[in-house]
């Protein structure tokens, strides 16, 4: 059975009879066989049964959970069960290792510059300002360098947005609260993209709290925030510009009140399908020869990191070949 | 005895079908639990000689099927015919391994989906060669990981994309 992730966006309470997970509501009980539960957002209120839980876990199952605004709010990250002592050990000697740990970040804002400027030339913008940005990169000397030339690179793209976006503004990033649609697209579309990356996370021997570009003190799973950073244009950013300039958003999608703008429920259901449309999207990959998913692209991307720690294939980030 | 006995048994199998997964498998990198494959070899060692002892530990060997009758029997089963050489020295060592217990055993290895059964002997030669590929997967486990080559059944294992995903 093919495996989704499953979006929960009405209230009601997930139970564990037998072998199959229930959600059940006022409008009454709809079976989710777990064999077909990859990982599951609940952005309703949700009640879980401890049953239920237990049931999830044992099949290691994430469950992320969001709050009425739709902002992350965390995850049921189940006991881990692939564990690799000498993955982790590597894991933190790259971080402690000055130069081993800024290879890293600043492998990862190479991908995020070099994707940023893939969305951009697909939409007919120059991509210069974005790319010159890689220059600073290459010269940081330092973590807080690193995250100096992506925040340069990021209002160079930043600023290309209104001119690619139709009947929508955009101005400039705004988050908590967001103060246009456009931006409360991207905040929601990137909080659904951290919990994918710590999905992927989970199912390698990989620890998420373990990171290289963000701080590992930052937040609890940083390296989920380390790598949605190369994803963000392909999974958020041309998102939000097709939804956008193909009309597919628009009255009534969003919610304006002294939190700023947010997406209404309404809104959040379209957002979500639209989202998980593209994790599904496939792309033929190069060096495998077959067809994997934009969701797997991100696992590939945990499996070369592991490969970098273990010493076998120097990291390269993901960037968009189409 | 013979500083090799913390080998697994199906790291002797390893060897023989790749040595990045012997590497990766040994360090706890393991790929196995998403893939179909080893889903239906799992429900294959289920669902085949159900009245017989199964599973039975000793150290670090894990026997497929135990048969007690004048003699040890041990089984190994095996869901298709493709990896012979493997799941052969995989059988020899469990009987090695026993029989530095003290335990003289014979083997069988069995492919319930083609009916098909396997006596596995231990002489002489095959000790030699036995003990000459324990010492290289010793050395294998120690060593770095082996940068993974590209191989006809590649595309089915659990570690392709692990392995050659850039």
């Amino acid at each position: 059975m093919r495996k989704r992730n499953f979006y929960i966006v009405s209230d009601g309470k997930l139970r564990r009879k037998e072998n199959t997970i229930y959600f059940e509501n006022a409008e009454g009980k709809r079976p989710i066989p777990i064999n077909s539960i990859y990982s599951i957002y609940a952005l309703g209120s949700l009640t879980i049964t401890s049953q239920a839980l237990n049931y999830l876990a044992r099949e290691g199952i994430c469950v992320h959970f969001f709050n009425r605004y739709g902002y992350y709010t965390g995850s049921f990250y189940p006991r881990e069960s692939l564990i690799s002592g000498d993955v982790v050990v590597k894991q933190a000697e790259h971080y402690l290792d000055r130069e081993k740990r800024l290879y890293l970040a600043k492998a990862f804002v190479e991908g995020s510059i070099m994707n940023m400027a893939r969305v951009l030339r697909r939409n007919g913008e120059d991509d210069t300002g974005v790319i010159s940005a890689l220059q600073g990169l290459e010269n940081s000397e330092s973590v807080e360098e690193v995250m100096g030339a992506e925040a340069t690179a990021r209002t160079e793209y930043y600023s290309k947005f209104d001119s690619m976006l139709s009947g929508m503004k955009f101005e400039k990033r705004s988050r908590q609260p967001p103060e246009n649609e456009v931006n409360a697209m991207i905040s929601f579309g990137n909080s659904l993209l951290y919990s994918a990356v710590l999905t992927e996370i989970y199912h390698t021997q990989l620890h998420p709290a373990v990171s290289y570009l963000h701080e590992p003190s930052e937040r609890r799973f940083s390296l989920s925030l380390d790598l949605a950073e190369i994803f963000k244009p392909l999974l958020v950013d041309r998102l939000v510009i097709s939804l956008v300039n193909k009309k597919m958003v628009g009255e009534g999608d969003f919610d304006e009140d002294f939190k700023g703008v947010l997406l209404s429920e309404k809104g959040r259901k379209k957002f979500l399908k639209a989202f998980n449309e593209r994790l599904e999207r496939t792309v033929k990959h190069r060096t495998l020869g077959r067809n994997v998913s934009y969701q797997r692209l991100i696992r590939l991307e945990c499996y070369k990191l592991v490969k970098h720690i273990l010493g076998v294939e120097k990291y390269r980030p993901f960037v968009m070949w189409w | 005895m013979i500083d090799e006995m913390y080998i697994r048994g199906v790291e002797v199998n390893y060897y023989f079908v790749c040595k990045t997964k012997l590497w990766l498998f040994s360090h706890n990198v393991s790929l196995e639990k998403e893939s179909d494959l080893v889903k239906l070899g799992k429900l294959v060692h289920k669902e085949f000689y159900r009245k017989d002892r199964k599973d039975v530990r000793i150290g670090p060997i894990a026997i497929d099927v135990v048969r007690k009758g004048n003699e040890l029997e041990i089984q190994e089963v095996k869901k298709a015919k493709s990896m012979e050489k493997a799941d052969l020295f995989q059988m020899l060592y469990y009987l090695f391994y026993l029989s530095n217990l003290g335990i003289p055993a014979r083997g069988r290895i069995t492919y319930p989906k083609s009916r098909e059964v396997v006596n596995v002997e231990l002489d002489e030669k095959r000790l030699r060669d036995l003990e000459e590929i324990l010492r290289e997967i010793d050395g294998l486990k120690r060593g770095k990981m082996p940068k993974p080559v590209r191989k006809k059944h590649c595309r089915k294992c659990a570690y392709f994309e692990f392995c050659f995903a850039g």
